[in-house]
């Protein structure tokens, strides 16, 4: 478990926040996260995050699928066990298009929805701490990373002068743990002030 | 990012009244966490009434055999098939509303996918049970899947129309159970965060995964999204492609035709849709959602039932046509006795289904049927007995009587446990249904947030002073651009 302590900026408009990360990504402090309660489209590439490969790895399921189809019909109807369907040839291409395409398409959500998963560390019984819970439903929480070198209460007057409504330091743990929600996040978080 | 919320003022706005984010939570969460209504106590019980009898049909089926279901020598396929047909075209709309129209960015959707999506999964739920339990000897069921078995391995039969339904079936259950699971994460999260009581933290705490709202994990899910909408589109024409193909494939005077994978994709569409008003007219009310399931959501969708059900009534006319022109004796008795005289024992049934699936949804041509939810409601229970009655005439009228005239069978009638079993699944779907509505946010919250800025109807009032200013002055004023 890895706490470390953060500077958290609340937002409650989403036009308040886009103009906010660029302003704190050109003062030079390090953004953590940024928290919304839906997809703001644009938000990534001002946060200058990289672009998902998650549609290459579909590709790559996508294509495990077909070549698994193919190659497991062909390999059973011609070479295993071959049947004489009314005097067809074994090799009946056609007719295995549609079990070909369900397992591409079967493969493709089921490895890309993993991968989603394991990618974001979602998993149930996964517990996450995740700043402000009204980030779920109408805060945008901007969280910055305090260093050695961060003045804390300089940060903090950068971001309400850029319009964060409430500036917080916090405690957070990063990574997820196992348990409940309140009760443990309670004791690390005691823990980790005490010593500061 | 303000530049894109501009949407012109002809559009009609997606979600009425004065609302911000918050409110759009409360007011979306708030059926959720209420305790359940008198109402919805009474249409739980009755369905779970009528899913244990479906389990008892079903039971008395698997004790005693199929003889049990009144099949006989030319009708094999009797009210099961007919039965998993319907089911399985109600499922097709849930994935239409999802993913075609978010790969065609309709905003409207976003009010009703969600409850769409889970009609879906409970539709093909109780599409599967049919032709799993017409098999009779149930425990081999798993005969079906190719595994390495003692019988040679002796695999299945990859050519057989039968076998890609068990693959179809299953990858579109599937498949909408990922789609629809992973959108409601976020909203489960919301849930979750909201939740005051013991036992709600810790169900939507382990049923969200841990779902925080990071931007990076957003972006992923939009990813996922779109890539899964890509997928579910050719899967869902795929899907009832594959079911038509059951028919198709044969040999039987009214089912060898190629017209009928599009035929029964559009007619999919159709009962999905009319099955989708049934649901939502009805949750609107008692769940007092009517600010987000407008009535532009019931006149859209009412559109989509006018058109597809003029396709279907345009394939009916074809698939007469063509019995005519084929001069094939077989094709124009199984059209012209067995169908069109309304003399013949099965006559009524192919006219209920031409009036019920062709005449009577012309009536939204008219914006203001379209806009009547008595007649929405009205219609949408017709356009379904519409279309279960389209299955029966194709499977039953095709082949009751056939070639050989001494094996007619003169009336196929159903027993108590074929109706039944039928019973059961409207049993199973509905306790489904009810007990979503009731632990899940039956609209996607995330969604109708991130188009409350641009169609809400309090935002857009204010988008005619946008209106006149030049794109460079709402820039300085509102906006930034979109690049880092």
């Amino acid at each position: 478990m890895a706490v470390k302590k953060f500077v958290v900026g609340n937002f409650d408009d989403e036009a308040v926040l886009f103009p906010a990360v660029k302003k704190v990504r050109r003062a030079g402090y390090k953004i953590h996260d940024v928290f919304t309660p839906f997809p703001i489209h644009g938000l990534d590439k001002v946060m200058g995050l990289r672009d998902t490969s998650l549609h290459t790895a579909g590709f790559i399921y996508g294509i495990t699928g077909t070549a698994t189809a193919v190659g497991f019909i062909t390999w059973a109807l011609t070479v295993d066990w071959q049947i004489n369907f009314g005097g067809k040839p074994f090799f009946a291409l056609p007719a295995w298009i549609p079990v070909t395409f369900e397992l591409t398409v079967l493969f493709a959500a089921v490895g890309m929805v993993l991968t989603f998963c394991y990618l974001c560390q979602l998993a149930p019984f996964v517990k996450k701490d995740h700043f402000n819970p009204r980030s779920t439903d109408d805060i945008f929480v901007m969280a910055l990373e305090c260093t050695d070198k961060t003045n804390e209460a300089e940060a903090m007057s950068f971001l309400e002068t850029i319009g964060a409504k409430e500036v917080k330091v916090e405690y957070k743990e990063t990574e997820w743990w196992l348990g409940r929600y309140d009760k443990d996040r309670m004791r690390f978080q005691k823990k980790e002030q005490d010593n500061h | 990012m303000a530049l894109l919320r501009y949407e012109s003022q002809v559009r009609a706005p997606l979600v009425d009244g004065t609302k911000d984010y918050h409110q759009v939570t409360e007011d979306i969460c708030r059926p959720v966490e209420a305790t359940p209504s008198k109402l919805w106590w009474i249409g739980f019980l009755i369905s779970v009434a009528l899913l244990i009898f479906g389990i008892i049909s079903v039971t008395m089926e698997v004790i005693y055999g199929t003889g049990q279901w009144n099949l006989n020598k030319t009708v094999g396929w009797g009210w099961d098939i007919t039965n998993f047909v319907w089911w399985v075209g109600i499922g097709h709309a849930g994935t239409l509303i999802s993913a075609i129209l978010l790969l065609f960015r309709q905003g409207w959707r976003t009010g009703v996918n969600r409850a769409a999506e889970a009609m879906t999964i409970f539709a093909v739920m109780c599409a599967g049970q049919f032709p799993i339990w017409h098999m009779g000897r149930v425990w081999n069921a798993f005969f079906v899947l190719p595994y390495p078995n003692t019988r040679g391995p002796l695999w299945v039969n990859f050519n057989s129309p039968l076998l890609w339904d068990v693959f179809a079936i299953s990858t579109y259950f599937t498949v909408s159970l990922l789609f629809w699971y992973s959108g409601l994460l976020p909203d489960l999260a919301t849930l979750r965060d909201r939740a005051k009581v013991k036992w709600r933290k810790a169900f939507y705490g382990v049923a969200a995964f841990g779902w925080t709202g990071s931007t990076k994990h957003w972006q992923r899910h939009e990813a996922l999204s779109l890539v899964l909408a890509g997928l579910s589109t050719p899967l869902v024409l795929s899907v009832h492609t594959i079911v038509s193909f059951d028919f198709a494939t044969s040999v039987v005077p009214g089912w060898h035709t190629t017209i009928f994978p599009p035929y029964f994709v559009a007619g999919a569409i159709f009962s999905g849709f009319a099955m989708v008003q049934t649901l939502l007219v009805v949750t609107r009310k008692v769940l007092a959602l009517e600010d987000y399931i407008t009535l532009e959501h019931i006149e859209v969708m009412n559109k989509v039932i006018v058109l597809t059900g003029s396709i279907v009534g345009i394939a009916y006319l074809t698939e007469l046509f063509m019995a005519w022109y084929s001069a094939v004796g077989y094709e124009e008795f199984a059209f012209f006795e067995n169908r069109l005289n309304l003399n013949s024992p099965y006559g009524w049934s192919y006219w209920i289904m031409m009036g019920c699936n062709v005449l009577s949804p012309q009536i939204f041509w008219f914006s203001k049927m379209r806009r009547n939810l008595v007649v929405t409601f009205f219609m949408s229970i017709l356009i379904n007995i519409g279309m279960w009655f389209e299955r029966f005439v194709i499977i039953v009228t095709s082949v009751y009587r056939d070639y050989l005239p001494s094996a007619w069978s003169t009336y196929y009638t159903p027993t108590i446990w074929e109706v039944g079993f039928y019973l059961g699944t409207f049993g199973l779907f509905f306790t489904c249904y009810f007990l979503f509505s009731k632990f899940f946010p039956v609209i996607a919250l995330a969604e109708i947030k991130h188009i409350l800025k641009k169609n809400g109807e309090h935002y857009k009032d204010h988008m005619d002073e946008i209106e006149e200013e030049s794109t460079e002055e709402f820039g300085q004023k509102h906006g930034h651009d979109h690049g880092a």
